[in-house]
């Protein structure tokens, strides 16, 4: 006993890692199906959305990279199905260097799936630098503040951003955010001041964070990680990774919790059994 | 090969090196590694130069908008840190810079932290359904419990140390739900390598 006691106090951290490694991959080749509930964040994400009068423009601020791809990714392409199904025009803008070129992917992708025309149903304004300045130039002048979008086009030969001025004439701000900056800045620079609706969906890491927003109504809803995402796709009826991710991730947190278990419970029985030797 | 195919494929060579690391440190590691700071610094700068440099400050110069020469001699005076003698100069720069963001970051976090912040904590504690009133009896009395936790002008002693005692129950629950949301976001992390692996990659992932 207390040599199995010692083998799991001392188990080499590979051994969890491949553990966490079979946990991940199996349920990807065989599927569970573990059910799960919308939250009220995420249905206020969806809600927010819906209730948007068709055919209105909405920015779309996209700020993230490459790096936060499996969480924010899924959430981006859930959010476009649905407001191309309402007839909105997306406006998108990244304040993260590498954003534009992953946006750019999912709005082709949604656009070829939905028929929507660049320039007259979506723009990609692409990356400015300047972070809450780029925030604060926008509530004086979007076109100012980006004057030609990701492919050059100067935006007063686009058709979207005709009678587009600042934040006023725009229904909503819906911010997908990997960190710094992003959903934080946007509530404290843009929501606080204009007083303009505002839903976000960010990696989990940051997602405790912005439950106080959401708890003052200062977001409108909030999706915080892959499980967010997972549960908004439920609601917009499409079966993106988020949705297919969580069998996985469901068991890898299992296997997590299993070895703090008994990592845990074979540190206080030694500990215990140390402190009999001693007496 | 097509150039998309030879991009999984370097996609998925990287990855593996990246993961090698989990074994133990390698030069398999190291190389992938270095090739992402290197290309990552590259790109970084390539990409300020177009998107700042070139439309924000030297096309207007060029045009004939001379009050750019302001931000031109002050980004100058920038790189007058490498010389100890001129340093000084770079002062102006910097101080303009942290006047703008602090003035912007101030205004922020006044309206929309403190301000809003106080005000969603004006809960009604009694009236409503009773769950309401119980969790806003929760969220008020962690508040303060917290705030006394962080109040260092009295020790730590009797009824004020229980009620600061209290506080550090209420910040180790929000510390386990971050980091259960931290393990959940590099599960996402490993998932999302993972099915590029198999299904970009290789293929075999069922459809």
């Amino acid at each position: 006993m207390k040599k199995l006691l010692e083998f799991i106090n001392n188990l080499d951290r590979r051994w969890i890692f491949l553990f966490i490694g079979l946990a991940v991959s199996l349920p990807l080749f065989f599927p569970l199906g573990i059910d799960f509930t919308v939250s009220h964040p995420v249905q206020g994400f969806y809600d927010t959305i819906e209730k948007v009068p068709n055919g209105s423009k909405i920015l779309m601020s996209c700020d993230y990279d490459p790096g936060s791809l499996p969480e924010l990714y899924p959430m981006t392409v859930a959010a476009l199905e649905q407001m191309f199904r309402k007839d909105l025009k997306v406006i998108v803008t990244c304040l993260w260097p590498a954003g534009p070129p992953v946006v750019e992917r999912a709005l082709n992708h949604m656009a070829f799936e939905y028929k929507k025309e660049k320039g007259i149903d979506f723009v990609n304004l692409g990356f400015k630098e300047g972070r809450e300045v780029v925030m604060v130039s926008m509530g004086a002048s979007i076109p100012n503040t980006f004057p030609t979008d990701y492919n050059g086009t100067p935006v007063t030969q686009i058709q979207i951003m005709q009678g587009v001025t600042n934040f006023k004439d725009l229904a909503m701000i819906v911010n997908i955010s990997a960190g710094y900056p992003g959903t934080k800045e946007w509530v404290q620079q843009v929501q606080a001041r204009y007083n303009i609706d505002l839903v976000s969906g960010c990696t989990a890491v940051s997602a405790p964070e912005f439950y106080p927003y959401y708890q003052t109504g200062q977001l409108k809803g909030l999706l915080g990680g892959m499980k967010g995402a997972a549960e908004y796709e439920k609601l917009v009826g499409v079966m993106g990774l988020g949705t297919r991710g969580m069998d996985a991730q469901s068991v890898s947190h299992l296997t997590v919790f299993f070895f703090i278990l008994i990592g845990n419970l074979a540190y206080f029985v030694l500990r215990a059994l140390k402190g009999k030797e001693v007496k | 090969m097509t150039a998309e195919a030879l991009g999984v494929w370097l996609g998925a060579g990287f990855t593996l090196c990246i993961l090698s690391f989990l074994y133990k440190d390698n030069p398999f590691y190291k190389f992938a590694e270095h090739v992402f700071v290197g290309i990552s610094a590259g790109y970084g700068v390539a990409l300020q130069f177009h998107n700042v440099f070139l439309p924000n400050l030297w096309r207007p110069l060029i045009a004939g908008n001379l009050v750019m020469i302001v931000p031109l001699i002050l980004g100058m005076f920038l790189f007058a840190r490498f010389s100890a003698r001129v340093s000084w100069l770079s002062r102006w720069s910097i101080g303009l810079l942290i006047g703008i963001y602090s003035g912007i970051a101030i205004i922020g976090f006044g309206s929309g932290d403190l301000v809003a912040q106080i005000h969603g904590n004006l809960l009604p504690l009694w009236g409503g359904d009773y769950l309401t009133s119980f969790n806003n009896w929760i969220l008020c009395l962690g508040l303060i419990a917290c705030l006394v936790y962080f109040f260092f002008s009295r020790e730590h002693k009797g009824s004020f140390g229980f009620v600061a005692r209290v506080g550090i129950y209420f910040l180790m629950i929000s510390f386990g739900a971050s980091f259960g949301y931290t393990v959940m976001s590099r599960m996402s992390l490993l998932i999302g390598r993972f099915y590029y692996l198999y299904g970009d990659w290789l293929h075999i992932l069922p459809q």
